[in-house]
């Protein structure tokens, strides 16, 4: 009975396996052709044209000009330095982000703390909270005249920091606050993976006399080695998008430090029209983030 | 019972559908506040009119540039609109919007000289009106009386010399407190291109095609202003002022650099005692003969090339532009009126914040009709007054740079004339 209905349904497969594939496929794929990829080729097309408010209004207007937007990005002093800026966040707050998530998981993963779930709970919220809402609070943290972190600061002796309007601190400043938005998404993760390390290799150290240090660099940090590329990759990915936190509360000043090459990207093409030279600026950010990504699994699997 | 719902139900649908209504339908965009509010001056339309029907859609004013210009796209924008006046000539680039010469020498109450000159002409492109204004607005200085007395001055600025010599005293005044005479944030490029304006310079050249930002006409300006950020007359920081009226309440600046949009909120802040210390002024001037130009600034109405009921479009235009309708619609929004026979009323008469805005409006230059406008106003002109104030550039080297950027820009346009020829 058994065995005659497996060879039923390999002979139904066989004869109208496509159709069977194509209705159950289908959608999905045709879903995903009409609106990922005939865009993202489209998209591919344009930054090799000037596409612009001119074109809209008659195609006669609009010029190919092959690799002219690359070439021109590459002189663009604007486009090094949002690249830049993108990058001094995503090394600085990348790495700070899952050193701090990491650090809260270990403290809340500790038999001695109390109130675990009240303090999960806490470190989290940042993260549901509305970024909007958060930024604009924050701005109010950052003021240099009645800013409460100055204001803490000036406890320690130190003089008032226009944390937003100085040109060195304002991208630091997005750091901080990035960060304590974000690492209880991380501290989440981390937690479940410190969690799935079985109790008896922490039993075993205890009992072979290793210290506290030891363990954790022989026995956590290479059980969460998983947990933590997936968690890098993930900020990585995220980070390299900074959009929102510098538009809301610097608008990419001053003088330009914390222009991100999203936000770059979205000047030029939803409020100077400019689609192609857009474009071209959201093709070379695929490009890094692909890259980056690549480097990490490498790195991964050469530690294996 | 069930039959009858099925009945009301039929009945509904038939009511609802577009045969049944036989009026003639006008989509109509406004933005923000106003576009709240102007559907009550609707019903005074359609009781005259009642073969059309308007339908109002209110646009935020942030997203508004994106909805038009995406509206545009997939053919679907409406038959009238309003438009900031700055944005005319990228609708006229898109040829989304109708000339409206043609209605406007058919029409008896729409006349040219019915409005401020200088409004006027930034809806005129190329020889061709494509806009009426509905609602004007321009910068004018707004400052502290209480302040200016203590520094022993009883009129606000009529000069360059005055307005510098008087923030010197006011600063001075202050004692080395952080507190500063004028506000003129660099995220704000108005002030610098009034300025650049009125020590006379075109801000282009050779029909739009090149910057003239490095112009020794312009120069004088955008460096009489910049000097007052180096000099500490002026804060540098923007992250100071979060709140610009508390910050006008606290002395932090006691002249500013604005608009009719901020009456409201100044009188709201500038409350009891402090109410009657403010006080609006036109602009100071380079000199005694010369008056302070400021920009002409407001928004117009627009009329789609697409529309299919151009006739009614017009009507409702002009039904908006009757002073009457002019002044019960500053009464809902504070909107200024385009149309100087409304100013006429003791509504204006009255008020002494208002007298400084009449008075400029007859000093007013447009900004250059172009559709890359925008962008140079907003990203590049921002940037290099920034590096200039911050001393990372000198004025020279930011206004040369400017001027390179700013070609860059126009490259297009110069294609697109060249073109032409």
């Amino acid at each position: 009975m058994n065995k005659s209905n497996k060879i039923d349904r390999k002979i139904a497969f066989d004869s109208s396996g496509g159709s069977a594939l194509i209705i159950f496929l289908g959608p999905a794929l045709g879903a995903i052709f009409l609106f990922f990829f005939i865009p993202v080729l489209a998209a591919f097309a344009i930054s090799f044209t000037d596409f612009d408010i001119y074109s809209l209004a008659k195609l006669s207007r609009l010029r190919f000009i092959g690799l002219a937007n690359y070439l021109n990005l590459m002189h663009d002093p604007l486009f090094w330095k949002a690249l830049g800026n993108t990058f001094y966040f995503v090394l600085v707050a990348g790495p700070l982000n899952v050193i701090v998530a990491l650090g809260a998981a270990l403290l809340l993963n500790s038999k001695l703390v109390r109130f675990k779930a009240l303090f999960r709970l806490s470190y989290f919220i940042p993260v549901v909270t509305t970024l909007v809402a958060v930024a604009i609070v924050w701005r109010f943290i950052y003021h240099p005249k009645f800013g409460v972190l100055n204001y803490l600061l000036g406890f320690a002796g130190i003089d008032p920091i226009d944390w937003l309007g100085d040109p060195l601190w304002a991208m630091p400043a997005i750091i901080l606050m990035s960060v304590w938005k974000n690492f209880g998404y991380n501290m989440i993760i981390f937690i479940a993976g410190l969690q799935n390390i079985p109790e008896y290799l922490y039993e075993a150290a205890v009992i072979e006399g290793a210290n506290r240090w030891q363990i954790f660099r022989k026995i956590t940090l290479p059980m969460l080695a998983p947990t933590t590329l997936f968690v890098s990759i993930i900020t990585m990915i995220g980070f390299f998008q900074l959009f929102a936190e510098p538009y809301i509360m610097t608008q990419g000043g001053p003088l330009n430090r914390t222009l991100s090459i999203v936000q770059y990207m979205y000047q030029e093409g939803f409020r100077w029209w400019n689609m192609g030279y857009a474009a071209a600026i959201a093709f070379v950010l695929f490009f890094i983030i692909f890259i980056a990504t690549l480097i990490q699994f490498r790195v991964q699997k050469s530690s294996e | 019972m069930k039959i009858l719902f099925i009945l009301v139900f039929f009945i509904n649908i038939w009511a609802c559908s577009p045969s049944a209504d036989s009026r003639i339908q006008i989509k109509f965009w406004a933005m923000g506040l106003e576009g709240e509010n102007v559907q009550k001056l609707i019903p005074g339309f359609t009781q005259k009119n009642p073969h059309i029907r308007v339908t109002v859609q209110m646009v935020p004013w942030t997203a508004a540039q994106e909805k038009l210009i995406s509206a545009f796209a997939s053919n679907n924008l409406p038959d009238v609109f309003q438009l900031g006046n700055t944005w005319v000539p990228q609708f006229v680039a898109l040829e989304a919007i109708e000339n409206l010469d043609p209605f406007i020498e058919g029409s008896s109450s729409v006349k040219a000289d019915h409005y401020f000159s200088g409004i006027w002409h930034t809806n005129e492109i190329q020889g061709q009106i494509y806009g009426i204004p509905w609602y004007v607005d321009t910068r004018i200085l707004f400052y502290r009386t209480d302040v200016l007395r203590r520094a022993g001055f009883s009129n606000a600025p009529l000069t360059w010399d005055e307005l510098y010599r008087l923030s010197q005293d006011i600063k001075k005044m202050h004692h080395g407190a952080e507190k500063y005479a004028i506000y003129m944030p660099t995220n704000e490029w108005a002030p610098f291109v009034i300025f650049g304006l009125q020590g006379g310079g075109a801000l282009l050249k050779d029909d739009d095609c090149y910057g003239n930002f490095s112009s020794p006409q312009f120069k004088k300006g955008f460096s009489f202003l910049i000097r007052f950020i180096r000099e500490g007359l002026a804060p540098m920081g923007i992250s100071q002022v979060t709140n610009v009226y508390q910050a006008f309440r606290e002395e932090y600046f006691s002249m500013y650099i604005s608009g009719p949009w901020n009456i409201k909120e100044f009188q709201k802040w500038m409350s009891s005692e402090l109410s009657d210390q403010w006080m609006t002024a036109p602009l100071p001037g380079p000199d005694r003969d010369t008056p302070g130009v400021s920009l002409a600034g407001g928004a117009s109405l627009v009329m789609s090339q697409k529309s299919k009921h151009k006739r009614e479009v017009w009507q409702l235009i002009e039904y908006l532009s009757e002073p009457s309708v002019q002044l019960e619609f500053y009464q809902l929004v504070n909107s200024l009126p385009a149309v100087r026979a409304a100013w006429q009323d003791d509504l204006f008469r009255n008020d002494p914040y208002m007298q400084a805005f009449f008075e400029q409006f007859h000093h007013l230059v447009a900004t250059p009709k172009i559709p890359e406008w925008e962008q140079i106003a907003f990203s590049k002109i921002q940037q290099y007054a920034e590096l200039a104030a911050r001393g990372v550039m000198s004025v020279d080297e930011a206004l040369q740079a400017l001027d390179k950027d700013v070609d860059n820009i126009l490259e297009k346009r110069r294609w697109l004339l060249g073109k032409n020829e």
